[in-house]
């Protein structure tokens, strides 16, 4: 993209180019050019060859409330750059690119709808946003949805999409994997469905909490779900990684999620699921 | 045979020049006791000023420092009496994570830790301290039992993380750890863990979430180790020593963040110099911290270990 291209389309009352950019999407797996309008309609989902495509909160909030009919809860805010972290580039620096880039504050949004014609909250975790990483951001939203939940009574739906936790925010970001479990094991005593689902990629702190904490697991197909990445293992056991490993059915294989669900399906499965584990209503004693 | 850490060389140095000068003593030449004298305690100032401002790489290689006091060390010098427990019930024993039924200065406790061990032979049958799923869900077992029979829970947290593999991805580390997580945070006894050499991440983070989170002053804990986060960020593993600096990973910083809640200092020359002191140092620290503890409820113990993670960030 050239910087004329990057200015225009950060000024959003200038009307996009009709260009072959914006026209066609290229496969990022099979590599078919297809129509970005036919490839919005299929969700995301290469028509070709099923590649499901990562998508962002919006587009997957869209995508599973019922009439695609949502209401976006403010995001909680937290100290900013606790560790005043630099490597490279500055951690604030860092931060204000991805939001630049992504319009979103941080890597996690919650919005409350109906699924299958049920109140449910569902939050969803964007990997635009430096990778998806938790922070003490993400930490907090993940509380605030789970709260939202219990005031509710209704299910919490969570979608994530994560490299791990947020290293500029060192042991922070590692507390939110304790942070995250306390929220969910709330839910659990309040008899509140926690339901996950598992998109490409989902690794490290955030598998090893909330992701593989969920009353049901649902995966998409392809996703990649670990706990340590791929090349860290290598180094360590010095051997190649079998076909498929970690990945959406091989964790289905190995018992670690319950289904892996065409995104055309998971709308219908979840609202399936809710209707069987939302709570009841009381009958009068 | 003392292994000293690169940092250290001008105090090996010292004690070298005391060693050969105690042999020309012993040969009867001269007398030279008040030039020993002299180097040594030369040697204990150096020490001391290199350890009282070691930075955070150089503390992570004290914190990973091969003669550093293990799991097995606390077992054998605090509790009277000690009941291992082994198995998950499910796959196997994982000898990275120990825990038994100990006494500890009359308190009967469960008590559960990593260890490294301390030769090749213990190395391998320990995994060097990095856990499988089998090791956490040992832990939860024990936690889970801990919790039913009103027994206040110890844990010793010493390891580089859980264990990176084919087979332990297999078995879901991922879930193991979280439910491990999960469970310390749902006990309703007592938890106190001590992070007595390197808290690394998950792996450490699956048997900490307690109470009370001590720390040796040396020890270490982070999200990644250092070589992981400068591969990563600076795209080297050799700015490890700029990657321990920006995480904050020193007992002191997270006590600063309010992470940890108490630190537990060294003997001179950091632990491995002397395990005694170190585990008579961390045996009082814990028997202090278990008497305010043990006078709440197991409720109350558990919602306030609960709300000071849900706190943790801000």
């Amino acid at each position: 993209m050239s910087w004329l291209d990057r200015v225009r389309n950060s000024i959003p009352f200038i009307a996009k180019r009709e260009t072959a950019e914006n026209l066609w999407h290229k496969c990022g797996k099979c590599g078919s050019m297809v129509f970005v309008k036919e490839w919005e309609d299929n969700l995301n989902v290469c028509p070709r060859c099923d590649h499901h495509d990562r998508i962002g909160p919006r587009r997957r909030f869209a995508q599973l409330f019922d009439s695609g009919r949502y209401q976006l809860m403010a995001e909680p805010i937290v100290a900013e750059d606790p560790l005043r972290f630099r490597d490279t580039k500055r951690y604030t620096d860092r931060l204000k690119a991805a939001r630049a880039a992504t319009r979103e504050r941080d890597a996690f949004q919650n919005a409350r709808g109906c699924i299958g014609g049920r109140e449910a909250v569902v939050g969803v975790q964007s990997f635009a946003f430096m990778g998806g990483s938790m922070g003490a951001a993400v930490g907090a939203a993940f509380v605030v949805g789970a709260r939202e939940a219990l005031q509710h009574r209704c299910p919490y739906v969570v979608v994530t999409a994560a490299g791990g936790a947020r290293m500029q925010e060192g042991i922070l970001s590692l507390m939110q994997m304790a942070r995250t479990a306390v929220a969910v094991s709330q839910l659990k005593d309040a008899g509140l469905p926690f339901l996950v689902i598992l998109s490409d990629p989902t690794t490290g702190g955030v598998t090893a909490s909330y992701a593989m904490l969920g009353d049901v697991h649902l995966a998409e197909p392809g996703a990649l779900i670990g706990f340590a990445g791929q090349r860290v293992i290598e180094q360590t056991i010095r051997e190649k990684l079998p076909e498929g490993f970690q990945r959406a059915e091989y964790l289905l294989e190995h018992g670690m999620v319950d289904a892996v669900v065409h995104r055309k399906d998971l709308a219908g499965t979840l609202a399936q699921l809710i209707a069987y584990l939302s709570p009841r209503e009381r009958e009068a004693a | 045979m003392q292994t000293y850490l690169d940092f250290e060389k001008p105090v090996a140095q010292l004690a070298e020049r005391v060693a050969e000068l105690r042999e020309t003593a012993a040969e009867g030449a001269v007398n030279i006791d008040a030039e020993i004298g002299r180097l040594e305690a030369k040697a204990d100032r150096l020490l001391r000023d290199t350890y009282r401002q070691l930075n955070a790489w150089q503390k992570t290689q004290v914190a990973r420092h091969p003669n550093r006091p293990h799991f097995k060390h606390y077992v054998d010098a605090l509790a009277t009496d000690f009941v291992p427990l082994a198995g998950d019930r499910n796959f196997g024993e994982d000898r990275a994570i120990l825990g038994g039924l100990a006494t500890l200065n009359g308190r009967r406790v469960m008590l559960i830790g990593h260890e490294k061990g301390d030769d090749t032979a213990s190395r391998l049958r320990h995994n060097f301290g990095m856990a499988k799923p089998e090791g956490y869900r040992k832990a939860v077992r024990l936690m889970e039992l801990a919790s039913r029979f009103g027994l206040p829970l110890v844990t010793i947290v010493d390891t580089a993380g859980a264990f990176p593999g084919i087979q332990a991805e297999e078995r879901g580390q991922a879930e193991a750890v979280a439910r491990s997580i999960e469970t310390c945070l749902s006990l309703r006894v007592p938890f106190v863990a001590v992070v007595t050499g390197e808290g690394g991440s998950g792996g450490a983070l699956a048997i900490a979430a307690a109470n009370r989170v001590l720390m040796l002053e040396h020890a270490v804990y982070s999200v990644i180790t250092p070589e992981g986060c400068a591969s990563i960020l600076w795209r080297t593993a050799d700015r490890a020593p700029d990657a321990a600096d920006a995480m904050r990973m020193t007992a002191t910083d997270l006590e600063g963040l309010g992470v940890i809640d108490r630190i537990v200092p060294e003997p001179l020359g950091g632990a491995h110099r002397d395990h005694a002191a170190t585990v008579r140092a961390v045996g009082e620290a814990i028997g202090a911290e278990l008497d305010a503890l043990c006078t709440k409820s197991g409720r109350e113990l558990r919602d306030e270990r609960r709300a000071k993670f849900l706190r943790m960030g801000g």
